[in-house]
């Protein structure tokens, strides 16, 4: 059974997290390099370009790319020092297999034979779907594809599932309705131009903050900016009108903006005849949401409503913006769809400075979600249930039907399903369910229960930590490739450097496995991750993610192509739904009806306060790769709980103090943060940490029932002031390393804490 | 040479915090891991708001007035450089006297250090690198005559300090430049207010 090995500090004083305080050789090494390479940023969706500077097949540290069109030379602070991953003390160098003594190399070729026993083992025992592969869509669109044709004809299961099912899948789902596509409407150059700007659910100076040169472009041009968060982001500090709504209230919020538009005749009508279909339906489920009545529901005032819907209804070019606060919720689809509904009743997309996108969250959380990396989905976004889809990709992959799996479980119904012990084994990439899934302590039941967890990583990350097998798998920057940015623009991903060790990029260790699994002939043909597009380019064509057209030598030519680019002579897609023409078979879309409900979880009587999590500018989801960045650690070295100084005096909690947060799932005690900054009745954690300091210790695997997100962003909780000694001694380490690093600056030789 | 079209405005209106110009002041390659950017939360209680301070490059700059061994020179493209190590006594007059708090004497080095504005590359025609990377473009660096049509705020290059006006290169972008600022520097002043 997966317990881990060792004990917590044992693991960690063996593979880390260290801190990496400087670039190879130390500050003063003054090394010219051999050659820069323009490539990516690894982390977020918005992909920026940046040239990673390498000497002695080491990055050494970074130049921005100011040619590339969408950042320009601008970078966050993670993607300034991202270079500082490559040369890491803890990266893994070898295969490694869990023993009682903790994790010991082991020979590669014994390591797959071992996996390949094991994977054969459960599955004859118990049947196919009993080994469960769980991917991530920090992978590039190659590895991403493989993922699903890995899951599907190399292991034949059908429960694959990736963790952008914790990132944008709402979004996704919601567009499929509306628009019968799931990508941004736009390119953000369409930002630049818009009257009007609403950003909902988005931290966008934290999480998206090249964004924000885009939105103030705009305002220097005259736009109003909304922002719609229970808490006052950097940039919602500077809204025009800040809307400050009540967790798990958004399409309260929006359905009244609809009703006001109908009622004020700010409704596009012509559009909504000639485009679309359901208007009807949907308006008659926002009649009752009176200003009154959304006043009520969301805790906003009714005159900052009207305000609002007077801003919106009365401009003539706008940009609508979300990002996981909405769709992080039960009914994160609704959500989606009621600001869709906002955006086609004026009509206000598919043309110049109009436009509405969600702001995906992971490096590849766009393309990663559209090649069959999902429990339910196949290559090009085709549907894996739809018997039209099916043949064309078995065609594509030379399987017959009965080869090809039908639709699996999602992310968190396969670690439900691990924990029922009806799944047995686990290969896990490129995702780190231990921190990111809701409700951590049942993660970690169902992962000790596990027969088999083989594991591909380049850091040992906490889910890693339970395997038996692990393979040393390759950064960013070590392998060729293609990613899709949350515009929909696909980009290059260039290798600066080999691989260290062992370490291999994944799709070359899911190829050996397939061919020693006796699937070779599906997947031989793979040699390289070109080889790997090409027969994507294929299997995406006809479908709505459509990369037929995207070769490598076009994207680099033109700094990145938008899909749909169905021929090679096509110019891509850069603003979609030109003309009012939508993806639905007829052409028009959807307005869909979205009658407010409560969350799942609802303040009461013994858990009396709104939760609320999220990310932080310095750290990248789970915290595998950032938090072994000194810089990055130093500025933000352990999470906090966010609360407001009426709800601390109430609790007697004054700033710094010990706070136990609890939910019914249980228990963490962090430092309080004393802000005025977020709602009096709502509290915030940042959750990029594991054990003792996961916010998703607190958080509730309750799920919305179409996307299958779980409602992050919603839960209640109680909070108790207590005594400074029960901070995790996690924390005060944290809290220690960081002092560290902060007072070593100015006197820094090659420096590793 | 940095071209005198060039100016360095800084908003802090559009300031989101994230640190990336301290983080990437360090990687400039001749500040080998040193940090020379000032980020401060103003008052986190109240607000999210936060300020990055970077040399305002003043024209008759008071660090090296105040500096006993004349190691800060300005270069005669306006740029106030660092500390010149061989006469730098680490004394931290420029310090205590720069009125925007810039300079620091960094102890490892025993020598004060500053913004140089990035000199290895904007002499050669680039931005200085906090400028390059700023997300949110609170610190832009960009020609002087282009800033007009670029921004809605507008560029202030003259503050008050007590009654000492001092004159820069820098400019912060404020709603209305039409007077100059005045610098509450503290009670050394207070009697000018």
């Amino acid at each position: 059974m997966a317990h881990l090995p060792l004990t917590p500090d044992q693991l960690r004083a063996q593979f880390g997290p260290h801190l990496n305080l400087a670039p190879p050789g130390g500050w003063d090494a003054q090394t010219q390099p051999d050659k820069v390479v323009a490539t990516h940023c690894c982390f977020c969706g918005q992909q920026c370009g940046i040239k990673l500077k390498v000497k002695d097949n080491a990055v050494i540290g970074f130049e921005p790319w100011e040619e590339f069109p969408f950042n320009q030379g601008k970078l966050c602070p993670k993607g300034v020092k991202r270079y500082l991953q490559g040369g890491h003390p803890d990266r893994l160098l070898h295969a490694m297999q869990r023993t009682d003594a903790g994790f010991v190399p082991m020979d590669w070729n014994q390591a797959m034979e071992r996996t390949v026993t094991e994977i054969q083992r459960i599955q004859e025992r118990f049947g196919k779907d009993a080994f469960a592969l769980l991917s991530g869509v920090s992978l590039s669109n190659e590895k991403s594809y493989l993922s699903g044709k890995f899951a599907r004809l190399g292991l034949g299961t059908r429960n694959l599932d990736y963790n952008g099912r914790l990132c944008m899948v709402s979004a996704g789902a919601g567009n499929k309705k509306a628009f019968g596509v799931d990508r941004a409407a736009n390119s953000w150059a369409d930002i630049l131009g818009a009257e009007v700007i609403w950003v909902t659910g988005a931290n966008v100076a934290e999480c998206a903050p090249i964004t924000t040169d885009y939105i103030w472009k705009a305002r220097d041009r005259g736009a109003k900016l909304i922002v719609v968060d229970p808490r006052i982001t950097p940039l919602g500090r500077t809204a025009d009108l800040a809307l400050p709504l009540k967790p798990g209230t958004d399409c309260a919020l929006t359905n009244g903006i609809l009703h006001l538009l109908d009622k004020w005749d700010l409704i596009d009508r012509d559009f909504v005849r000639e485009h679309t279909s359901g208007f009807d339906e949907t308006l008659a489920a926002a009649r009752t949401c009176t200003p009154e009545w959304t006043s009520r529901i969301t805790g906003l005032p009714a005159a900052a409503i009207e305000k609002a819907a007077r801003l919106w209804g009365e401009a003539k070019t706008s940009f609508l913006m979300h990002a996981r606060g909405i769709e992080h919720q039960s009914k994160g689809v609704e959500n989606v769809n009621s600001c869709i509904n906002m955006v086609l009743a004026t009509g206000r997309i598919g043309r110049p400075d109009c436009g509405y996108a969600t702001i995906t969250g992971q490096g590849n959380g766009q393309g990663g979600r559209e090649h069959g990396h999902k429990c339910d989905q196949l290559p090009g976004n085709r549907d894996i249930e739809n018997p039209e889809h099916r043949k064309y990709i078995c065609s594509v992959w030379g399987c017959t039907d009965a080869e090809l799996p039908r639709k699996g479980l999602s992310a968190q119904e396969i670690m439900n399903a691990i924990h029922a012990g009806e799944i047995k084994g686990l290969l896990c990439l490129c995702f780190n369910p231990l921190v990111s899934l809701p409700d951590s302590s049942f993660t970690r039941e169902a992962l000790e229960k596990l027969e088999f967890l083989v594991s591909f990583d380049f850091f040992l990350s906490e889910t890693a930590q339970h395997a038996d097998i692990v393979f040393p798998a390759a950064l960013h920057e070590e392998d060729e490739g293609t990613s899709t940015s949350a515009e929909g623009r696909v980009i290059r991903l260039r290798k600066a450097v080999e691989p260290p060790g062992e370490a291999r990029p994944d799709w070359a260790i899911m190829v050996e496995l397939a061919r020693r699994l006796g699937r070779g002939r599906f997947f031989e043909h793979f040699t390289s991750p070109r080889a790997i597009f090409e027969e994507l380019r294929v299997a995406s064509k006809g479908g709505t993610a459509d990369y037929a057209g995207i070769t490598y030598e076009k994207i680099e030519a033109n700094l990145g192509i938008f899909w749909p680019c169905p021929t090679e002579d096509h110019p891509g897609t850069p603003r979609l739904f030109e003309g009012g023409t939508f993806f639905h078979p007829d052409g028009r879309a959807r307005f869909i009806p979205t009658p407010w409900r409560p969350p799942m979880e609802t303040v009461d009587a013994e858990y009396p306060v709104w939760l609320t999590t999220g990310r932080v500018v310095f750290h990248y989801l789970s915290g595998t790769q950032t938090r072994r960045i000194g810089f990055l650690v130093e500025q933000c070295p352990h999470p906090y709980v966010e609360i407001h100084p009426r709800m601390a005096e109430r609790c007697g909690i004054r700033e710094g103090d010990a706070v136990e947060v609890a939910t019914r799932r249980g228990a963490i005690v962090l430092p309080a943060k004393v802000v005025s900054t977020i709602r009096p009745d709502t509290v915030f954690i940042p959750y990029h940490w594991p054990g003792p300091l996961s916010a998703n210790v607190l958080t509730a695997r309750n799920l919305d029932p179409v996307s299958r997100i779980p409602e992050f962003k919603v839960s209640a909780c109680r909070l108790t002031r207590t005594s400074a000694d029960r901070f995790p001694p996690e924390l005060l380490e944290l809290r220690r390393m960081a002092r560290m690093a902060s007072s070593l600056q100015g006197s820094i030789p090659e420096q590793v804490l | 040479m940095v071209s005198e079209e060039y100016g360095f405005f800084i908003d802090p209106q559009r300031c989101i915090g994230c640190r990336s110009c301290v983080a990437s002041c360090a990687e400039c390659g001749t500040h080998r891991g040193h940090s020379m950017i000032h980020l401060d939360e103003l008052d986190r209680l109240a607000s999210t708001q936060t300020g990055p301070t970077v040399c305002m490059h003043c024209e008759d700059p008071i660090c090296a007035m105040s500096c006993p061994a004349d190691a800060i020179k300005r270069s005669e493209d306006g740029v106030v450089h660092a500390s010149q190590k061989p006469r730098c006594i680490a004394c931290q007059n420029c310090e205590l006297s720069c009125p925007f708090g810039v300079p620091i004497v960094f102890s490892g080095l025993e020598q004060m250090l500053k913004c140089d504005l990035c000199y290895d590359r904007t002499s050669l025609g680039q931005r200085p690198m906090c400028a390059t990377v700023c997300p949110s473009q609170a610190l832009l660096f960009a020609p002087r005559h282009e800033v007009g049509a670029m921004r809605a705020n507008r560029p202030l290059r003259e503050f008050l300090i007590g009654s000492l006006l001092v004159k820069t290169r820098n400019a912060i972008m404020v709603p209305d430049p039409e007077t100059p600022l005045h610098l509450n520097a503290g009670l050394l002043c207070a009697g000018d207010f």
